[in-house]
Protein backbone atom coordinates (compact mmCIF):
# COMPACT_ATOMS: atom_id res chain seq x y z
CA UNK A 1 0.00 0.00 0.00
CA UNK A 2 1.08 3.87 -0.22
CA UNK A 3 -0.25 5.95 2.66
CA UNK A 4 -0.89 9.65 0.86
CA UNK A 5 -1.22 12.58 2.70
CA UNK A 6 -2.82 16.14 2.19
CA UNK A 7 -2.43 18.91 4.25
CA UNK A 8 -3.47 22.53 4.87
CA UNK A 9 -5.22 24.07 2.10
CA UNK A 10 -4.74 21.03 0.36
CA UNK A 11 -6.43 18.43 2.48
CA UNK A 12 -9.47 21.15 2.09
CA UNK A 13 -9.94 22.04 -1.32
CA UNK A 14 -9.43 18.01 -1.89
CA UNK A 15 -11.68 17.39 0.61
CA UNK A 16 -9.13 14.38 1.64
CA UNK A 17 -6.83 13.80 4.37
CA UNK A 18 -5.38 10.49 3.38
CA UNK A 19 -5.30 7.88 0.99
CA UNK A 20 -4.59 4.15 1.12
CA UNK A 21 -3.62 2.99 -2.62
CA UNK A 22 -2.92 -0.39 -3.40
CA UNK A 23 0.75 -0.18 -4.98
CA UNK A 24 0.44 -0.60 -8.49
CA UNK A 25 2.72 0.14 -11.58
CA UNK A 26 1.12 3.53 -12.12
CA UNK A 27 2.38 5.09 -8.88
CA UNK A 28 6.39 3.57 -9.07
CA UNK A 29 7.19 7.37 -9.09
CA UNK A 30 6.37 10.36 -7.71
CA UNK A 31 5.69 12.26 -11.12
CA UNK A 32 3.62 9.14 -11.66
CA UNK A 33 1.46 9.04 -8.44
CA UNK A 34 0.76 12.83 -9.33
CA UNK A 35 -0.53 12.37 -12.77
CA UNK A 36 -2.60 9.27 -11.65
CA UNK A 37 -4.21 11.16 -8.71
CA UNK A 38 -4.89 14.10 -11.49
CA UNK A 39 -6.13 11.71 -14.38
CA UNK A 40 -8.61 9.46 -12.17
CA UNK A 41 -9.95 12.05 -9.73
CA UNK A 42 -11.14 14.73 -12.25
CA UNK A 43 -10.87 18.53 -11.99
CA UNK A 44 -10.64 19.59 -8.78
CA UNK A 45 -7.62 17.48 -8.24
CA UNK A 46 -6.02 18.74 -11.75
CA UNK A 47 -6.76 22.08 -10.15
CA UNK A 48 -4.73 21.93 -6.70
CA UNK A 49 -1.99 19.33 -7.52
CA UNK A 50 -1.09 20.90 -10.78
CA UNK A 51 0.05 23.85 -9.69
CA UNK A 52 3.63 25.22 -9.57
CA UNK A 53 3.97 25.80 -5.92
CA UNK A 54 2.97 22.02 -4.66
CA UNK A 55 5.89 20.68 -2.47
CA UNK A 56 5.64 16.67 -2.28
CA UNK A 57 7.66 15.09 0.36
CA UNK A 58 8.19 10.92 0.26
CA UNK A 59 8.49 8.76 3.72
CA UNK A 60 8.88 12.97 5.72
CA UNK A 61 11.30 13.90 3.55
CA UNK A 62 11.06 17.08 1.07
CA UNK A 63 11.44 15.78 -2.94
CA UNK A 64 12.50 18.31 -5.16
CA UNK A 65 12.81 16.11 -8.03
CA UNK A 66 10.75 12.71 -9.69
CA UNK A 67 11.77 9.79 -7.40
CA UNK A 68 11.27 6.25 -7.58
CA UNK A 69 8.41 5.09 -4.95
CA UNK A 70 8.13 1.60 -3.23
CA UNK A 71 5.46 -0.22 -1.83
CA UNK A 72 4.98 0.96 2.19
CA UNK A 73 5.92 4.56 1.41
CA UNK A 74 4.32 7.68 2.75
CA UNK A 75 3.92 10.34 0.51
CA UNK A 76 2.29 13.63 1.23
CA UNK A 77 1.40 16.85 -1.04
CA UNK A 78 1.36 19.72 0.57
CA UNK A 79 1.23 23.80 -0.07
CA UNK A 80 3.87 25.98 1.31
CA UNK A 81 4.57 26.50 4.98
CA UNK A 82 2.90 29.14 6.85
CA UNK A 83 3.96 28.20 10.58
CA UNK A 84 6.08 29.76 13.43
CA UNK B 1 29.82 16.28 20.19
CA UNK B 2 25.89 16.16 20.74
CA UNK B 3 23.70 18.91 22.18
CA UNK B 4 20.73 18.73 23.70
CA UNK B 5 18.26 19.47 21.14
CA UNK B 6 14.23 19.48 21.97
CA UNK B 7 11.73 19.70 19.76
CA UNK B 8 8.12 20.04 21.11
CA UNK B 9 4.53 20.23 19.04
CA UNK B 10 1.95 20.64 21.24
CA UNK B 11 -1.56 21.94 21.89
CA UNK B 12 -0.61 23.89 25.16
CA UNK B 13 0.40 26.86 26.00
CA UNK B 14 4.17 26.80 27.73
CA UNK B 15 5.94 28.77 30.24
CA UNK B 16 8.98 30.55 28.99
CA UNK B 17 11.12 31.04 32.34
CA UNK B 18 10.68 27.06 32.72
CA UNK B 19 11.97 26.67 29.36
CA UNK B 20 14.35 28.85 29.42
CA UNK B 21 15.71 27.25 32.78
CA UNK B 22 15.57 23.54 30.93
CA UNK B 23 17.61 24.44 28.62
CA UNK B 24 20.52 25.36 31.12
CA UNK B 25 22.90 22.34 31.47
CA UNK B 26 23.00 22.97 35.55
CA UNK B 27 26.92 23.68 35.34
CA UNK B 28 27.30 27.01 34.98
CA UNK B 29 29.20 26.16 31.13
CA UNK B 30 26.64 28.68 29.45
CA UNK B 31 27.33 32.45 29.10
CA UNK B 32 24.38 33.03 27.03
CA UNK B 33 20.49 31.99 25.86
CA UNK B 34 18.77 33.66 23.33
CA UNK B 35 15.51 33.25 22.73
CA UNK B 36 12.48 34.23 20.29
CA UNK B 37 8.86 33.89 21.26
CA UNK B 38 6.20 34.38 18.56
CA UNK B 39 2.84 35.45 19.14
CA UNK B 40 -0.63 35.35 17.28
CA UNK B 41 -1.85 39.07 16.03
CA UNK B 42 -5.02 40.53 16.56
CA UNK B 43 -4.51 41.80 12.61
CA UNK B 44 -3.18 40.59 9.53
CA UNK B 45 -2.78 42.37 6.19
CA UNK B 46 -5.63 44.46 7.50
CA UNK B 47 -7.68 41.82 8.31
CA UNK B 48 -8.99 41.32 12.01
CA UNK B 49 -7.96 38.00 13.05
CA UNK B 50 -10.44 36.18 15.67
CA UNK B 51 -8.29 33.12 15.77
CA UNK B 52 -5.80 30.84 14.22
CA UNK B 53 -5.51 27.08 13.39
CA UNK B 54 -2.51 25.86 12.87
CA UNK B 55 -2.36 22.41 11.34
CA UNK B 56 0.95 20.35 10.92
CA UNK B 57 2.48 16.98 9.16
CA UNK B 58 2.86 15.20 12.92
CA UNK B 59 6.18 12.74 12.37
CA UNK B 60 7.60 15.44 9.41
CA UNK B 61 7.61 18.26 11.81
CA UNK B 62 9.48 17.11 14.32
CA UNK B 63 11.39 15.89 12.24
CA UNK B 64 12.22 18.76 10.19
CA UNK B 65 12.94 20.85 13.20
CA UNK B 66 14.86 18.64 14.72
CA UNK B 67 17.31 18.20 11.40
CA UNK B 68 17.36 22.23 11.42
CA UNK B 69 18.57 22.32 15.18
CA UNK B 70 20.77 19.96 14.06
CA UNK B 71 21.78 22.04 11.46
CA UNK B 72 22.47 24.87 13.98
CA UNK B 73 24.72 23.08 15.86
CA UNK B 74 27.13 22.18 13.49
CA UNK B 75 27.44 25.33 12.17
CA UNK B 76 27.69 27.81 15.84
CA UNK B 77 29.08 26.40 19.27
CA UNK B 78 25.59 25.72 20.48
CA UNK B 79 25.21 23.81 24.12
CA UNK B 80 21.55 23.37 23.46
CA UNK B 81 18.68 24.27 21.74
CA UNK B 82 15.10 23.43 22.54
CA UNK B 83 11.59 24.34 19.75
CA UNK B 84 7.88 24.29 20.97
CA UNK B 85 5.74 24.79 18.41
CA UNK B 86 1.41 24.95 19.25
CA UNK B 87 -0.97 23.67 16.72
CA UNK B 88 -4.73 24.06 17.04
CA UNK B 89 -6.88 27.03 17.80
CA UNK B 90 -5.23 30.07 19.23
CA UNK B 91 -6.16 33.31 20.13
CA UNK B 92 -4.76 36.86 19.60
CA UNK B 93 -2.08 37.39 22.14
CA UNK B 94 -1.69 33.92 22.36
CA UNK B 95 2.22 32.04 23.04
CA UNK B 96 2.80 30.39 19.32
CA UNK B 97 6.76 29.46 19.06
CA UNK B 98 9.35 29.71 21.16
CA UNK B 99 12.88 29.03 20.12
CA UNK B 100 15.97 29.13 22.27
CA UNK B 101 19.58 28.22 22.66
CA UNK B 102 22.06 28.74 24.95
CA UNK B 103 26.03 28.72 24.11
CA UNK B 104 29.39 30.18 25.89
CA UNK B 105 29.01 33.26 24.15
CA UNK B 106 25.80 35.44 22.72
CA UNK B 107 26.85 35.65 18.91
CA UNK B 108 26.45 31.82 18.42
CA UNK B 109 23.13 32.23 20.60
CA UNK B 110 22.11 35.09 18.81
CA UNK B 111 22.62 33.90 15.44
CA UNK B 112 21.21 30.37 16.00
CA UNK B 113 18.38 31.81 16.97
CA UNK B 114 17.63 33.52 14.43
CA UNK B 115 18.53 30.91 12.21
CA UNK B 116 16.60 28.00 13.72
CA UNK B 117 13.39 30.39 13.56
CA UNK B 118 13.99 31.60 9.53
CA UNK B 119 14.51 27.47 8.63
CA UNK B 120 11.76 26.95 10.74
CA UNK B 121 8.98 29.50 8.91
CA UNK B 122 10.41 28.14 5.51
CA UNK B 123 10.80 24.32 6.01
CA UNK B 124 8.62 23.36 9.14
CA UNK B 125 5.63 21.99 7.92
CA UNK B 126 2.72 23.83 9.87
CA UNK B 127 0.02 25.52 8.11
CA UNK B 128 -1.85 28.51 9.06
CA UNK B 129 -5.51 29.19 8.96
CA UNK B 130 -6.47 32.68 9.94
CA UNK B 131 -10.35 32.99 10.81
CA UNK B 132 -11.77 36.40 10.94
CA UNK B 133 -15.51 37.86 10.53
CA UNK B 134 -14.88 37.25 6.84
CA UNK B 135 -14.69 33.59 7.07
CA UNK B 136 -11.62 31.24 6.96
CA UNK B 137 -8.26 31.62 4.64
CA UNK B 138 -5.39 29.82 4.45
CA UNK B 139 -2.44 32.30 4.79
CA UNK B 140 0.33 32.27 1.89
CA UNK B 141 3.70 32.23 2.34
CA UNK B 142 5.62 34.86 2.20
CA UNK B 143 8.22 35.68 -0.31
CA UNK B 144 10.19 37.97 2.26
CA UNK B 145 10.45 34.72 5.23
CA UNK B 146 12.34 32.69 2.19
CA UNK B 147 14.73 35.72 1.19
CA UNK B 148 15.54 35.59 5.43
CA UNK B 149 16.06 31.58 4.79
CA UNK B 150 18.27 32.08 1.65
CA UNK B 151 20.77 34.83 3.66
CA UNK B 152 21.59 31.72 5.39
CA UNK B 153 23.15 29.77 2.79
CA UNK B 154 25.49 32.28 1.72
CA UNK B 155 26.86 33.13 4.99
Amino acid sequence: MLRVLFFGRFREELDCAELNLVFSENYTNLQGLQDALIAERGDQWLEVLAQENVIRAVNQEVATQNVALSDGDEIAFFPPVTGG
Amino acid sequence: MSQPLSVRVQAEDFDIALLQEQLLQGEAAEGAVATFTGYVRNNNENRNVHSLELEHYPGMTERSIQQILAQSAQRWPVMAAAVVHRVGKLKPGEQIVWVGVSSSHREAAFAACEFIMDYLKTRAPFWKKELSPEGGQWLDARASDGERARRWEHD
